[in-house]
This record gives C-alpha cells, sequence and structure tokens, in this order.
C-alpha cells in the first residue's frame, strides 16, 4: 500500500473513532435536554408535596420520595453489616482456603445475576415464605441482597490498599486481631468503603424491575408508616406515568425523573469528593 | 450440604488458635468476631443456593402440569389466555432479537470509543469522556425506557413511517447505549494492560497508529475483548426496564426489528404487573421462564470471566 493510502485511512479510522465516542457524549446531552424540556415546568414545591393523582395537574411523588427514601433506609440496615462484614472475613480471614475461594466466585456470579432474578427471590421468599406480603420490608430486602455482592466487592478492595505497615505496627504492639481489623484497618479503610456504598445507594435507588415483581402498588396514597405497609418507589412511579398513553404524563415522569437524576448526582458528587479527599490527604 | 458444613467446620478449625502456643489465653471475643463475621460471607452462599432452589422447584411444579418438551421448544407463547400455550422460544426469540440489536450498535461502538480513549485522545479529553461514559452506566434503566419511548421511537418513525409504536428497534438501540460504556472500559482495560514494548515495536516499524492497532492491538488482547463482549449480552439479555417500556409484550417469532416483541424480562414484569394469585401456573411461568433466564446469563458470565482472567495470566 502506498503511503498516502496508508495516511488516508489513518486519518478516516482517527476521525471514525472520534465522531463514535462523541456521539456516545451528545446522546447524554440529548437525553439531559429532553428531560429538561419536558420536566422543569413541572418541578416545584407542590410536585414534591403532593400525593399522586388521575390528574396531571395535581400529580407528585411525595409518596414515591417517602417509599424511596424508606427502601434505601431498610435495604442498606440490611446490606451495610453483612457487605462490610463479609468483605472483611474474606480479606482478613479467609485466606486461600477452599471456603474463601468459594464464596470469591459465588460473589463474583451473584453480582452478574439480572436484576429481575433478585426480584423472584424476593417474591418467592420474603413476600410469601417469611409472609411480608407486598411491603417496604420485602423490597428493602430484595434490594439488599441485589447490592451486596457490590458492597462486598468495593469494601474488599478498599481493605486490601490499606498499606500492611498499619496492621502489623498494631500487632507488634499487642493488639487482638480484631482490634486490629476495627480500630486500625477499617478507620483507614473507610473512605473507600462508603464511596462503595454510597455508588451502591444509587444503584439501588434507581432499581425498577426487582420492585415490580416484589409488588410495588403505582399508586399508594399514604406514606408507609410501618415496615409492612404497602408502597411505591421514584422509578415505579415514573414508569407508571411514562407507560400511560396521553402525551401529558410522559413529561411528568420527566418531571420525576429529574428528582430520581438530581438525588443520584448528589450522591455520586459526594462520593467522588471523599476519594478525592483521601488520595489529598494520603498524598500530601 | 453436608459435605459443605464439614468444609466450613475444618477450614475454621485449621484457623482457631487453639493448637498454638498461646491457647492459653484465647480471646473468646476474638473468636466471636469472626464468626460472626463469617455469618455475613455465608449469606452470600445461601442467596445463590435459596436462588436455584426456588426456580428449581417452582420450575419443577410447572413440569408437572406442562410437559419439559412443550416449553422448550413450543412455538407459541400464550399463557395468560384460553386456551394456554406455553412454547418458550417466542420469548427466547425476542430476547435474541434485542441482543443482536444492541450488540450491533454497543459492540462497534464500544470498540472504536476504547480505541480513541487509548490511542488518540489527549489526557484532558480522557478526564471528560471517561465520567461520561460512567455518568452513561449508572443511569437508571427505567429513565432509558422513557428516553426510547419519547425521543428514539419518534425519530425512528421519521425514517420508517410503518414502525410500531412498541418496536424491538428502539428497544436495541437503547439497550446497546445501555451496555456501551461496559463494553468500552473492559476493551479498553484489556488493550491498556498489554505490554508497551508491542505497540512500541510496531510504532519502530514505522506503521500507523490504525496499523497497530488493528495488527497488534486488537488481535493481542481478541480473548479479553470477546470476553468484554460476552459479559456486555449477558447484561443485555436480563436487561427489563428499557426492554418492557419500548419494545412492547407481543410473544412472537420474528426478524423484523419494526414490530413489537417480548422478552423473556419482559414478560416476567407483564405477569407481575396484573394481581397474579401465588400457586397458579402463571405464578410459576414466571420462575420457569426466570430460570432459563438465569441459566443462560451464569453460563455466560462463567464463561466471559474465564476467557478474562485465563488471559490475563498468560500474557503476565
Amino acid at each position: 500500500m502506498s503511503l498516502r493510502r496508508r495516511r488516508l485511512t489513518e486519518k478516516c479510522f482517527k476521525i471514525a473513532t472520534a465522531l463514535i465516542t462523541w456521539s456516545s457524549i451528545a446522546i447524554l446531552g440529548v437525553l439531559v435536554f429532553q428531560i429538561l424540556k419536558e420536566g422543569m415546568q413541572w418541578v416545584d414545591w407542590q410536585f414534591i408535596t403532593s400525593l399522586p393523582s388521575r390528574k396531571a395537574e395535581k400529580a407528585g411523588i411525595y409518596t414515591a420520595i417517602w417509599g424511596s427514601f424508606y427502601l434505601m433506609i431498610t435495604t442498606m440496615l440490611f446490606a451495610l453489616p453483612t457487605g462490610i462484614g463479609a468483605a472483611i472475613f474474606l480479606e482478613e480471614y479467609g485466606g486461600k482456603s477452599r471456603l474463601s475461594r468459594f464464596i470469591d466466585v459465588n460473589v463474583a456470579n451473584l453480582a452478574g445475576v439480572p436484576s429481575i432474578v433478585y426480584g423472584l427471590l424476593g417474591l418467592a421468599v420474603f413476600v410469601n415464605l417469611f409472609g411480608f406480603g407486598r411491603s417496604v420490608i420485602s423490597g428493602g430486602l430484595t434490594l439488599g441482597l441485589l447490592v451486596l455482592p457490590v458492597i462486598i466487592i468495593t469494601t474488599r478492595g478498599a481493605i486490601r490498599s490499606v498499606p500492611k505497615s498499619i496492621p502489623q505496627a498494631a500487632y507488634a504492639l499487642g493488639a487482638k486481631k480484631w482490634q486490629v481489623i476495627f480500630f486500625h484497618t477499617l478507620p483507614y479503610a473507610l473512605p473507600g468503603i462508603l464511596t462503595g456504598v454510597i455508588l451502591s445507594v444509587s444503584r439501588a435507588i434507581g432499581e425498577t424491575a426487582p420492585l415490580i415483581i416484589v409488588g410495588a402498588a403505582a399508586y399508594v396514597a399514604f406514606v408507609p408508616e410501618s415496615l409492612l405497609d404497602e408502597f411505591t418507589a421514584l422509578p415505579i412511579q415514573i414508569f407508571n406515568w411514562t407507560s400511560r398513553p396521553q402525551e401529558v404524563f410522559h413529561s411528568l415522569s420527566a418531571g420525576g425523573i429529574i428528582i430520581l437524576l438530581s438525588v443520584m448526582l448528589t450522591m455520586n458528587s459526594v462520593a467522588i469528593f471523599f476519594r478525592h479527599k483521601t488520595q489529598r490527604s494520603r498524598n500530601g | 450440604m453436608f459435605h459443605f458444613l464439614k468444609l466450613i467446620m475444618r477450614s475454621l478449625l485449621k484457623r482457631s488458635n487453639l493448637f498454638k502456643a498461646n491457647s492459653i489465653k484465647k480471646d473468646w471475643f476474638d473468636s466471636f468476631v469472626k464468626g460472626s463475621l463469617g455469618l455475613c460471607a455465608l449469606i452470600s452462599i445461601i442467596t445463590t443456593f435459596s436462588i436455584i432452589f426456588i426456580l428449581g422447584k417452582e420450575t419443577l411444579l410447572f413440569f408437572e402440569q406442562v410437559p419439559i418438551g412443550d416449553f422448550l421448544f413450543g412455538t407459541k407463547w400464550e399463557p395468560l389466555l384460553e386456551p394456554q400455550s406455553f412454547g418458550v422460544l417466542p420469548l427466547i426469540s425476542g430476547t435474541f432479537l434485542i441482543v443482536i440489536g444492541s450488540s450491533l450498535v454497543a459492540i462497534p461502538a464500544g470498540l472504536l470509543t476504547s480505541i480513541y480513549l487509548g490511542e488518540y485522545a489527549g489526557p484532558r479529553t480522557k478526564a471528560i469522556v471517561k465520567p461520561i461514559l460512567e455518568i452513561l452506566a449508572g443511569i437508571p434503566t427505567v429513565v432509558y425506557g422513557y428516553f426510547a419511548l419519547t425521543v428514539i421511537t419518534p425519530m425512528l418513525k421519521m425514517i420508517f413511517p410503518s414502525i410500531e409504536v412498541f418496536n424491538a428497534l428502539s428497544g436495541s438501540i437503547v439497550v446497546g447505549i445501555m451496555i456501551l460504556p461496559m463494553i468500552s472500559s473492559l476493551c479498553d482495560d484489556a488493550m491498556s494492560s498489554l505490554p508497551r514494548s508491542l505497540k512500541e515495536g510496531g510504532y519502530a516499524m514505522g506503521a500507523t497508529s490504525f496499523e497497530v492497532v488493528w495488527s497488534i492491538l486488537v488481535p493481542t488482547a481478541l480473548p479479553r475483548i470477546v470476553a468484554a463482549f460476552i459479559l456486555a449480552i449477558s447484561r443485555a439479555i436480563g436487561e427489563t426496564m428499557a426492554v418492557v417500556m419500548a419494545a412492547g409484550a407481543t410473544p412472537k417469532m420474528t426478524m423484523n426489528f419494526l414490530e413489537s416483541i417480548q422478552t423473556m424480562t419482559s414478560y416476567i414484569v407483564q405477569v407481575s404487573l396484573g394481581d397474579t394469585p401465588a400457586g397458579g401456573v402463571e405464578y410459576q411461568t414466571c420462575f420457569a421462564v426466570g430460570a432459563v433466564l438465569f441459566v443462560m446469563t451464569l453460563v455466560m458470565n462463567i464463561i466471559g470471566r474465564k476467557f478474562y482472567k485465563r488471559f490475563n495470566l498468560e500474557i503476565e
């Protein structure tokens, strides 16, 4: 091939890769633009404090916001201690035993299970077997199982990044293993763990399919008062409005999306802030 | 199960300090901490076993009423209408249509994006593009469903006037957008983990970037790139909300992207949106379909991860 043709191919290829890359960014731009254009007119205090309604002008996301809030509380009350506990066990006690390798593979497999399968698990176990019904606690525990692998994997990463000298120094002073873990390793790994936790909350809060399977109701006229009350959630409300044929409800769901994405964006910024802060304090 | 308990006991015994010199002052609290942490770790195993047990149990109950051959090879899926028929192939074909469509979007685009990031983009461009791809990956699927319905489908309608309101094409495109960040980041890892000398050797011979990428980097990293594709496809199979909202709920065997179809995941959602009592045959179909879904994604994930790891070892 002549040099000129090779250079031409090179140029075309470079332009093609750049074009493709920037077009996925353009897609994000279109997505954000569409949502803001449609949804901004709805987002105000009344939208946040109104109950769902058949009339679009009166409809709001009050119950959905509280539903999501209680769901996240239940999810984290379950997933945080178990996830972090499992990660500590695997990193500090597991070693290279067959059991810990088995758990390792198992966690990786669980991370790849489609979320809807967790929904089926929640339906069979929490809703029917345990008799919790279509309630906040069923939804919360289902989401908890869903984010458990994420928490375990990120926490292990955070623990592994703790310099070996820190636990060694503590051991040298005669600390017991549990003292080393809880007073030295964990505090040092905390920012990394928090980042993972926040990211997993932001994943759980957008999950829709498992909640539909577990039986989140589309129309709930009250804020859940106990863990056994029925519930709705922000993504469920968005799904419900989008699947109605009337255009006005589509733009209403754009309003819901703005709220959902703002919550997620806030959490992600906090996570990034944590990451930066610890990187700086450790380097400096 | 018994074998498993034995395993746990043995590893606990081996690691307890019963047999060590300082065992006179054995700290009971230390063992307590260890035991409770171990319990936490066990929950992940219990989860896996319960998934397998529950899917298996309901599927077996389902097969008592519907012959397994009718389920796996039947070409008509009408469980909610009389007379009922339970052939899962239309749902599988719907899922495959979405997988093919989304792969056609995401595989070339994802690979090219990773090449752009690895070879051409400067550090400042990278600092902009990478977080944006992460944002794309983090957007909830219900938002993508909204996007498909209100933006992509109307745009497609301008190109193909005969397209249905719910159609496989719109669903495929949006699922493609969703799995693109995953493909590009895995491919990026695959190529940037190659030894620098490979690339430098190519440049020293006077090759252009295009030639280095296509005849050195991509072929060498191919097993890991393929693994990335497999993992992404497995995600596309399990993808739910975007498909429910964009591709419709018409189980049929078609290769026409302009028609409404139904995937395995969207069938499960369709049943759940109605009021199905526990124990009925409609309830069990969900678990049977879920079992097919679970086995498919599990096999692909295991193959994908094996590929990814083995090759990693070879290079090192």
